[in-house]
C-alpha cells in the first residue's frame, strides 16, 4: 500500500523523463546525480591508475611498466583523484543535493550556474582524460617548474587547460553556495541553527572562491612559459623555480582543506544522528570550520622546508602550521565527547564516522611531524607525506563521502541500501586502507623517497603488504558501487525519515518533491534538536 | 625479499636528534591515539542504543572542557615546534670549518667534486668524524640531496646554490637518494655516501687520479676565459682586483653592502651587470654558456684560494674600489 503511494506520488526523479530532461535540468539534486555519476568515473579511473601503480611496486625491479609510463601513472593519478573527484567530491554531490535542503530553500541562489559548473567540470576532465589517452603526463600532479615548462616531453598543456577549467567549475560552485547560504535560508533558519554541514560547506566556498583563482593563475604562467618561453620560472630564461612552489601550494595547500572540510561535515551530521544527541559543543565545531579555511591560507610553506626558502620563514611556517592542529583537534574531542551518554546506533553511515575519526586522528597527528622542521626534512618527499596525505585525503575524504552516501542514500534515491553489504564493505575498507597506508609511514621513515619506479630491495616487504592492502581496499570500494546499483531496483523502499535525524531534509518526502518542499518550512529549534523528532517517529511507528 | 627492516641506520651527528624529537612526537600521537580510540569504543558499547524509543538527555557543552582540550595540545605543540626549530636552524648552520664538496646535480646524475680536485659520479667518498658541507647547484630541474641514515635533505636548485652539512659518526656505506621528482630516470638518481677511516679516505685521497685541485683548474679557467686581463691582482685593471675577496663586505654602486659568499661569485660570473661595485662601470660580458656549473665552481675556489678575510689594512672595503690596492700591496 505504501508502495504504490510512493510511485504515484510526483517526485524530482519522476517528475520529467528523457535525456533532455537530465541535461538541461536546474534542479540542484539532478545536477548533484550528475556529479555524483561524473566522479564516480574518474575515481574508478584514478582508482584503475592507483592499482597499476601497486601492483608494479610489488618488486623492487621495474618490470611490469616502463620508467615513462610508471611517472605518467602516479601523475594521472594523482591530477585524476584530486581535481576531478577529491576536490567536486562532497560538495558538488551532496553539498549540491542537500544544502539548499537543509536550510530549507527550493534551489541553489543560481540553479543556471550550478549546471555550468557541472559542465565545466565535464569539459576540463574531457580536456585531462584527451592528454592521458594522447600520451599522458609525467610532471606529478604538482608540476613543479622548471621541469613542467622546459623538460617534460608530454602532455602538459592539455593537462593543464583541463584543469584551469575544472577550477571555474569550482570557483561557481563554491560562490553558488555562499550566496545560498547568506540569502536563501528558511524562515527562522538563523547562523546559529545551521547544521554543521552547511557550516563546513561555508568555510570551504570560501577556501574555493579566493584560492583557486591562485592556481589559475599559476597555471596560466605555466602555459606562458612553456608555449612563448617567456622567463617567469626557469632560471635558464630569468626565472624563479621556487616561485612556483609559492604559488601552486597558496592554493594547494588550502585545497586539502576543500577536501576535508566537508568530510568534516558530514561526520558531524552522522554522529549526532546515529547518537540521537546535538553535537558536543556546537559553535566550536562551526568556528573551527572557520578558522581551519582561514589559517589554511596562511601555512602554505611548510611544504617547502628544503626548498632553499629562507630559514626563517620555514620556521614562521612551521610555527603558523600548528595552529590549524588545535580546531582540528577541537572537532575529534567534541565528536567523541558528542557520544557520551548518547543513545548510540552501529548503522553503517556511523560505522563509516568512526571509520573517519580514526584514519584522520592518525592523518592529522602525523600531520605533527611533518609541520616540525627538524622532523619533515627527513622525511619530505618520501613515503611518509603519501602515507599522511592518503590517511586524510583517502581515509578522511572518502570515508566522509561514503558515509555521507550511505546516510542520505535513502532520502536521494528512495530506497534502502542493503545493511549486512554496506557493513562488510565500511569494515573491509577500513582494514584494506590501514594495510595499505600504515607500511608506507614505516617506509617513509626508513628513507624510501616518493615517485620511485625502481627502489633497493630492502624496501621491499612493506611495499607487499601496502600492496596487499590495496587489493582488499579495491575490493571495499568495489562491494558499495554493486550494492547501491542493485538497491535503486531491489532496494527496500525508504520512509521520509529512517534514522530519526533532524535536518531539514528528512522533513520532506524521500525522494523529495521537484521543489524539495510543500511550503517552506519554517524554523522553530536549533540545529539537532531530538525532542520532536522523536514524537513524530515514535507516533508514526 | 625477507629483509624487514624498521628503523634506519644512525650514521650522523643529526640522526639521534632527529630520532629522540621522533620518539617524544610518536609518544604524544600515541598517547592521544589511545585515549582518544579507547573513549569511542567505551562510549560506544556503554551507550549503545537499547530501544528504538530512546531519546538521550541533553548534555550541555562544557567551557571549561573546551578550553582544556585546546590549551593542552597547543602547550604541546609549541615544544615540538620549538624543538623542530632548534634542530632545522643548527641544519642550517655549517660549520666553519667543513670539510668543502661541490655538488653539480643533473639528470640524472649526482657530479661531485673535492677540493683536491678528485671527481666522483653518484658516489662520495669522505671521512669519518670530519664535518662536511655541500654546497650543490644544478644543470637543469630541481633535485634533492637526501642521505636517510643522516637525516638530512636539501632541494638542489638551478640557478642557486644551496648548501648541507653532516658529520658522520659510523663508517659504512649510505644510500644517497634524489628526493625531488626530476622526470624519466628520478628513481635511477641514485648513489652512496662511503664514510671511511680518516686513515683509509688519505689513501683513497691520493690513489684517485686527480688532475689538478679545484683551485688550480679554476687558476687556469681564470686565464683561458681572459679574466686576468682586467682582474688584475693588483687592482689596476678595468675590473676589482680579487684578491682577499671571498668573505669580505663589498659595497655597490647603488650604495648597498653585500658579502662576497660563492652565490654572489657566481652572479657575478653569469649576470655581471646584476650588482656592479662602487666605483666601477659596468663592462663585463657575461660568461653564461661559456662555462659550466662546474667551472663556475672551480672559479670560486680560485677566489677564496687568493686569500679570505683580509689583514687589518683592508678593512674599509670592497674588493671592489682602488682602494683595495693599497690592501693588496701591503699583502
Amino acid at each position: 500500500m505504501i508502495t504504490a503511494a510512493v510511485q504515484e506520488r510526483e517526485h524530482y526523479l519522476n517528475a520529467s523523463y528523457g535525456i533532455k530532461s537530465w541535461l538541461l535540468t536546474k534542479d540542484h539534486k539532478r545536477i548533484g546525480l550528475l556529479y555524483l555519476a561524473t566522479i564516480t568515473l574518474f575515481f574508478f579511473l584514478g582508482g584503475a591508475f592507483a592499482t597499476l601503480i601497486r601492483i608494479e611496486l610489488l618488486t623492487p625491479q621495474g618490470d611490469l611498466v616502463s620508467s615513462e609510463t610508471y611517472n605518467k601513472l602516479f601523475t594521472m593519478h594523482g591530477v585524476t583523484m584530486i581535481f576531478f573527484f577529491l576536490i567536486p567530491s562532497i560538495p558538488a554531490t551532496l553539498g549540491n543535493f542537500f544544502l539548499p535542503m537543509m536550510i530549507g530553500a527550493r534551489d541553489l541562489a543560481f540553479p543556471r550556474l550550478n549546471l555550468l559548473s557541472w559542465y565545466l567540470l565535464v569539459v576540463g576532465g574531457l580536456f585531462s582524460l584527451f592528454a592521458m589517452l594522447a600520451g599522458g603526463v609525467d610532471t606529478g600532479w604538482t608540476f613543479y617548474t622548471p621541469y613542467s615548462t622546459s623538460y617534460s616531453n608530454t602532455w602538459v598543456i592539455a593537462t593543464a587547460v583541463g584543469i584551469f577549467i575544472a577550477g571555474f567549475s569550482s570557483i561557481l560552485t563554491g560562490l553558488n553556495f555562499i550566496v545560498t547560504i547568506h540569502r536563501m535560508r528558511a524562515p527562522g533558519m538563523t547562523w546559529f541553527r545551521m547544521p554543521l554541514f552547511v557550516w563546513a560547506h561555508y568555510a570551504t566556498s570560501l577556501i574555493q572562491v579566493l584560492g583557486t583563482p591562485v592556481l589559475a593563475v599559476t597555471l596560466l604562467l605555466v602555459l606562458c612559459e612553456r608555449l612563448f618561453h617567456i622567463g617567469i620560472f626557469d632560471p635558464a630564461l630569468g626565472g624563479d623555480p621556487v616561485l612556483f612552489q609559492h604559488l601552486f601550494w597558496f592554493y594547494s595547500h588550502p585545497a586539502v582543506y576543500i577536501m576535508i572540510l566537508p568530510a568534516m561535515g558530514v561526520v558531524s551530521e552522522i554522529i549526532s544522528t546515529f547518537s540521537r544527541k546535538p553535537i558536543f559543543g556546537y559553535g566550536f565545531v562551526a568556528f573551527s570550520s572557520v578558522s581551519i579555511a582561514v589559517l589554511g591560507f596562511l601555512v602554505w610553506g611548510h611544504h617547502m622546508f628544503v626548498s632553499t626558502q629562507s630559514v626563517y620563514a620555514g620556521m614562521v611556517f612551521s610555527f603558523l602550521s600548528y595552529f590549524v592542529a588545535i580546531p582540528s583537534a577541537i572537532k575529534v574531542f567534541n565528536w567523541t565527547a558528542t557520544l557520551y551518554k548518547g543513545s548510540i546506533s552501529f548503522a553503517t553511515p556511523m560505522l563509516y564516522a568512526f571509520g573517519f575519526i580514526g584514519l584522520f586522528t592518525m592523518g592529522g597527528l602525523t600531520g605533527l611531524f611533518l609541520a616540525c622542521l627538524g622532523i619533515d626534512v627527513h622525511v619530505t618527499d618520501t613515503y611518509f607525506v603519501v602515507a599522511h596525505f592518503h590517511y586524510i585525503m583517502v581515509g578522511g575524504a572518502i570515508m566522509g563521502f561514503l558515509g555521507g552516501l550511505h546516510f542520505w542514500w535513502p532520502k536521494m534515491t528512495g530506497r534502502m541500501y542493503p545493511e549486512g553489504w554496506a557493513k562488510l564493505s565500511a569494515l573491509t575498507i577500513f582494514l584494506g586502507f590501514n594495510l595499505t597506508f600504515f607500511p608506507q609511514f614505516i617506509l617513509g621513515y626508513l628513507g624510501m623517497p616518493r615517485r620511485y619506479h625502481v627502489y633497493p630491495e630492502e624496501f621491499q616487504v612493506l611495499h607487499v603488504l601496502s600492496t596487499a592492502g590495496a587489493s582488499v581496499l579495491a575490493v571495499g570500494y568495489m562491494i558499495p558501487m554493486i550494492y547501491l546499483i542493485w538497491s535503486l531496483r531491489y532496494g527496500q523502499i525508504a520512509v521520509a525519515n529512517p534514522w530519526g535525524a533532524t535536518g531539514l531534509e528528512w522533513k520532506t518526502a524521500s525522494p523529495p518533491p521537484l521543489h524539495n518542499f510543500d511550503e517552506t518550512p519554517i524554523v522553530t529549534h536549533e540545529a539537532y534538536d531530538y525532542t520532536t523528532v522523536m514524537e513524530e517517529v515514535i507516533e508514526v511507528g | 625479499m625477507g629483509k624487514l627492516p624498521l628503523f634506519p641506520e644512525q650514521a650522523s651527528t643529526f640522526a639521534p636528534d632527529v630520532d629522540h624529537l621522533l620518539f617524544f612526537l610518536l609518544a604524544v600521537s600515541v598517547f592521544f591515539t589511545v585515549v582518544i580510540f579507547s573513549a569511542i569504543f567505551y562510549f560506544a558499547i556503554r551507550y549503545r542504543r537499547r530501544s528504538e524509543q530512546e531519546l538521550p538527555r541533553h548534555v550541555h557543552t562544557g567551557m571549561a572542557l573546551e578550553i582544556v582540550w585546546s590549551v593542552i595540545p597547543f602547550g604541546l605543540t609549541m615544544i615540538m615546534f620549538t624543538w623542530g626549530a632548534a634542530i632545522f636552524f643548527k641544519e642550517s648552520r655549517p660549520p666553519e670549518d667543513a670539510l668543502p664538496i661541490y655538488v653539480v646535480a643533473k639528470q640524472w646524475m649526482w657530479k661531485l667534486q673535492h677540493m683536491e680536485g678528485q671527481r666522483e659520479i653518484n658516489e662520495l667518498h669522505v671521512p669519518l668524524g670530519r664535518t662536511v658541507k655541500l654546497t650543490m647547484t644544478s644543470e637543469d630541474v630541481i633535485h634533492s640531496f637526501f642521505v636517510p641514515a643522516f637525516r638530512t635533505k636539501q632541494d638542489v636548485v638551478p640557478g642557486r646554490y644551496s648548501t648541507t652539512w653532516w658529520k658522520p659518526t659510523k663508517a659504512g656505506k649510505y644510500h644517497l637518494f634524489c628526493a625531488e621528482y626530476c622526470g624519466t630516470k628520478h628513481s635511477g638518481m641514485i648513489g652512496w655516501i662511503y664514510v671511511m677511516e680518516p686513515q683509509d679516505y688519505q689513501k683513497w685521497l691520493s690513489g684517485g687520479a686527480a688532475s689538478g685541485s679545484m683551485a688550480e683548474n679554476g687558476a687556469k679557467l681564470f686565464q683561458d676565459l681572459a679574466c686576468s686581463n682586467c682582474h688584475k691582482a693588483d687592482g689596476s685593471g678595468r675590473c676589482p682586483s680579487l684578491v682577499g675577496l671571498f668573505g669580505r663586505d663589498v659595497k655597490l654602486s647603488d650604495g648597498k653592502v653585500i658579502k662576497a659568499d660563492e652565490a654572489y661569485i657566481r652572479e657575478s660570473i653569469l649576470q655581471p651587470n646584476a650588482k656592479i661595485v662602487a666605483g666601477f662601470q659596468p663592462v663585463m660580458p657575461t660568461f653564461q654558456g661559456l662555462v659550466t656549473e662546474e667551472g663556475v665552481l672551480s672559479l670560486i675556489e680560485y677566489v677564496k684560494s687568493l686569500g679570505e678575510k683580509p689583514g687589518a689594512g683592508a678593512a674599509t672595503g670592497a674588493g671592489a674600489t682602488p682602494a683595495a690596492k693599497s690592501a693588496t700591496e701591503k699583502r
